[in-house]
């Protein structure tokens, strides 16, 4: 019998965070314990509960974790609203990994990286930024530009402030839509603050947010002076089978799932606004 | 070349389905012709074509995945999927059989997909040249040749004889099995085709011309403003799908059969209002994204990915079966006007 690409393995919850009130972060590993693939930053895997659905997540975690996979979703559907009610030790079903990823070890080593999430937008630059401060010496300066709705929004909002915030050559740019008590620093959208922060156009520019963020930030890094193939994001669409042949993520003659879901700007400029 | 009598072709269907599976286009009672798995008595359809095309045979349009059992946090994983048993897929006409090589595009390619895989792996393809091409078939824009199909074996048929040439491995072996097939003169055809040729070279929508639909085209098509008018009475009933040999997007859903979850995967259509939707809305929020994402990617998207092939094939069901008399023809004909 064959084993085909769209039969997931088998895999268990081993540890379930809650980082905010619609988003959990799930720690995945296979049957037997160990992580069930490598990736690439920036990759995604096909998570499902039999009766339930399959659905696209990106890989928070760095593929330097050695042991498991982190999935920061947001409870926002079928499937996502089943995976925020179930506890450790559930067993899901899990195939991957999926798509191109960032270009951690070709085009984004020795440059200065700027990355800007809004967000749950945060859970596929998660997995490279932990990848670059890892491999810390292959790139220059690290600068993070976060913001969500409110500081109980931001994504594990302790390793943030306990570890990026601490390391040298790593600034990180917190901000939230309102001001609220406990909160002292930036108040304000994402769009805004990066023009405000008036970064050096030397970067490379990693982004990820809701489209409106992106519409945005786009146009205020444009004005700054940075050009399209500086700017890499990534994108989802729905997804059935994530293997480029299932048809619902074409966008001109590309398949996000497959060719992406990492593009930059310039590519994108040559497909058609469908995204 | 080999050749049998009409009146011997029951004992030719009879000496195939003795070692396999046999399909051959007859008639549903409905007026309607379709593949059906042949036995003593059934006979061939005089019909130009099937109601829907040989995809089917490779690409059912629903099979079972894989199946779940789920017990407390436990889930177990039951591969349960059978293996094909060989068959022979009889009297497919050249455009269907084309529509093989634009699926085998999608689903050979990597990830090989092996429930299509071992499915082309199991068929054998006897093509039939067709007799009397009608006025809704444009199989030649696209290179194909209505009086010498390919496939593994091909057939084509007058008043007195079934003519025979295997044309791969897969059709020498099966010929090889089959001695009531006798030898005969190569040019036996030829009056066949040159009659079939004579017809192709009248028909109204043999004329339809593509070229310009290129990759540095692909924007210039996409944001033409023939879309708006094009599209305005789609009813998004996805019919043009489900009768074309060459579409081939497909949904992945469970169900719960209370015992066990089946994960299965049926045909689905661009045309359908929650092809994309996903929880946060969809990207092609109305008919007109959908109706342009069908036609862009058969005349533009699949060719820019496949050395230029356009993924239609001319069989004209999707002009016989629209409700509203749409069809790629009449796209194609209003894009080009627009490409000048």
């Amino acid at each position: 019998m064959k084993h085909d690409p769209l039969i997931p393995m088998l895999g268990v919850v081993t540890a379930i965070r809650t980082d905010t009130p619609d988003v959990k972060t799930f720690r995945v590993t296979g049957a037997d314990g160990q992580k069930p693939f490598i990736h690439i930053p920036g990759q995604c895997a096909m998570l499902s509960i039999p009766g339930v659905g399959e659905a696209l997540f990106s890989i928070t975690s760095s593929p330097t974790e050695e042991t498991y996979l982190d999935f920061s979703i947001k409870k926002c559907g079928c499937v996502t609203a089943w995976l925020h009610q179930m506890e450790v030790g559930q067993q899901i079903t899990i195939r991957g990994p999926y798509g191109n990823g960032f270009p951690v070890d070709t085009e984004l080593t020795g440059k200065d990286l700027l990355f800007i999430a809004g967000g749950i937008g945060l859970a596929p630059l998660h997995a490279v930024i932990n990848y670059c401060r890892h491999y810390r010496d292959r790139y220059g300066k690290i600068d993070i530009v976060y913001g969500s709705r409110s500081k109980q929004d931001l994504v594990d909002f302790p390793e943030i402030t306990e570890q990026w915030c601490k390391e040298s050559g790593i600034n990180v740019h917190l901000t939230i839509d309102n001001p609220q008590p406990d909160w002292d620093g930036h108040v304000g959208f994402v769009p805004n603050y990066v023009k405000e922060l008036n970064f050096d156009t030397a970067k490379t520019v990693l982004m990820c947010g809701p489209p409106i963020m992106i519409k945005f930030t786009l146009a205020g890094l444009m004005e700054l002076g940075f050009s399209r193939e500086q700017i890499y994001t990534t994108m989802e669409l729905r997804m059935k089978c994530a293997l480029g042949k299932c048809g619902r993520c074409n966008i001109g003659d590309k398949y996000v799932c497959k060719d992406g879901p990492v593009f930059r700007f310039d590519q994108l400029d040559e497909l058609p606004d469908e995204y | 070349m080999k050749k049998i009598a009409i009146s011997k072709l029951n004992d030719l269907f009879s000496a195939i389905s003795k070692e396999k599976v046999l399909y051959i286009p007859a008639d549903d009672g409905a007026n309607q012709a379709r593949f059906t798995p042949w036995q003593e008595g059934l006979t061939l359809t005089d019909k130009l074509n099937t109601v829907r095309s040989a995809k089917d045979l490779f690409f059912p349009q629903v099979e079972n995945l894989v199946n779940f059992k789920n017990s407390g946090k436990a889930i177990q994983i039951i591969e349960n999927r059978t293996e094909p048993q060989p068959f022979v897929l009889f009297g497919v006409r050249a455009c269907d059989c084309r529509s093989f090589d634009i699926l085998d595009r999608v689903f050979l390619s990597d990830p090989v997909d092996t429930f299509y895989k071992t499915r082309r792996e199991q068929g054998v393809v006897i093509t039939l040249a067709c007799n009397r091409p009608t006025e809704t078939c444009f199989c030649g824009v696209f290179g194909i040749d209505g009086a010498d199909p390919q496939g593994d074996v091909t057939c084509w048929m007058d008043e007195a004889a079934l003519y025979w040439r295997a044309n791969t491995e897969k059709g020498e072996a099966l010929t090889a099995a089959l001695p009531m097939l006798t030898d005969c003169a190569e040019e036996a055809i030829d009056p066949i085709a040159a009659k079939i040729r004579s017809i192709l070279s009248k028909l109204p929508l043999n004329d339809l011309d593509l070229t310009g639909f290129n990759r540095d085209r692909m924007m210039e098509l996409f944001n033409s403003p023939q879309w708006e008018d094009l599209s305005q009475s789609c009813l998004g009933c996805g019919t043009c799908t489900f009768v074309c040999p060459t579409c081939q997007c497909y949904d992945v859903q469970d169900f719960d059969d209370g015992q066990q979850v089946r994960r299965f995967r049926c045909w689905d259509s661009c045309m359908f209002s929650d092809f994309t939707m996903m929880a946060h809305g969809t990207n092609r929020p109305t008919q007109k994204e959908r109706f342009r994402q069908r036609f862009m990617h058969k005349l533009s998207y699949f060719p820019n990915n496949n050395d230029g092939i356009f993924g239609c094939v001319g069989c004209g069901r999707c002009l016989q079966k629209c409700p509203i008399h749409m069809h790629i023809v009449k796209v194609a004909k209003a894009l080009k006007e627009d490409l000048k």
